[in-house]
């Protein structure tokens, strides 16, 4: 790369995790996995309503979409996600709420 | 405008007989040909769970339908359902413009890594057993990982 001090190799859909600006503390250093897309890293373009395999390990047991910052997701996938997700619950093969 | 493309999924109760799904079946499709639209496929899922109840009901018949037509056909057709008491619940959702867009992608990949395959003087399609195995990586096992509910 010409601009050293670039992050390097931060293709895109990479998600590659900064390291955190408040890093918990000075005792221990936290130890986090980069998170990538599942989306980018699998080559799914397409995020349909009606699969919901795909969709499953996105909505936890509460009924509530998995926000990014847990599941890494990009932000373009996240907002296809998001709107797959709402469909599912509209016709029942997703719910809205579990308690 | 003929040219759009929307899929019609609706829910039947459960103990509806195979006679009345087919009875609106031919319902949904006399008003998609008289509005000049045609339905490319049917598609019966069978009974499923619902995620949740719908009008006491904890199971349902899904039924989904693509047609290609215009705005005013599914115009029509939502209403017709929504008076209908057959129908628990149903939705329409345009696909076309998405269909596009993922056909897009899916080719312009499909070439981009062709060419790029040939540029190293390879053959453009990928020959089994080459390069990573799928599960040589640790993906997926923890991906979710720190996931608080």
């Amino acid at each position: 790369m010409a601009f050293g001090q670039g992050r390097s190799g931060g293709g895109r859909g990479r998600g590659d995790k900064k390291p955190g600006d408040k890093e918990k503390g000075q005792r221990r250093p936290m130890f986090r996995r980069r998170k990538v897309c599942k989306f980018c890293a699998d080559k799914i373009d397409d995020i349909n309503y009606k699969d919901v395999k795909l969709l499953g390990p996105f909505v936890p047991e509460r009924g509530k979409i998995l926000p990014r910052r847990i599941s890494g997701t990009c932000a373009m996938h996240q907002r296809k996600l998001q709107t797959a997700i709402k469909r599912a619950r509209q016709i029942a093969l997703i719910p809205y709420v579990t308690d | 405008m003929a040219d759009r493309q929307y899929e019609l999924v609706y829910i039947l109760p459960p103990d509806s007989t195979e006679q009345q799904s087919t009875e609106l079946h031919a319902q949904v499709e006399a008003v998609v040909s008289r509005m000049a639209g045609q339905i490319e496929r049917t598609e019966n899922w069978g009974r499923r769970r619902l995620a949740y109840e719908i009008a006491h009901f904890k199971e349902g018949v899904y039924v989904l339908e693509v047609i290609n037509g215009g705005g005013d056909l599914m115009k029509e057709l939502d209403r017709r359902l929504r008076v209908m008491d057959l129908v628990i619940r149903h939705m329409v959702v345009r696909v076309d413009e998405e269909k596009k867009v993922v056909d897009r992608t899916r080719t312009k990949r499909q070439s981009e890594s062709e060419r790029r395959r040939v540029k190293r003087g390879l053959p453009p399609q990928r020959q089994p057993g080459e390069g990573r195995s799928a599960d040589s990586e640790d993906d997926g096992d923890d991906r979710f990982d720190g996931v608080e509910v």
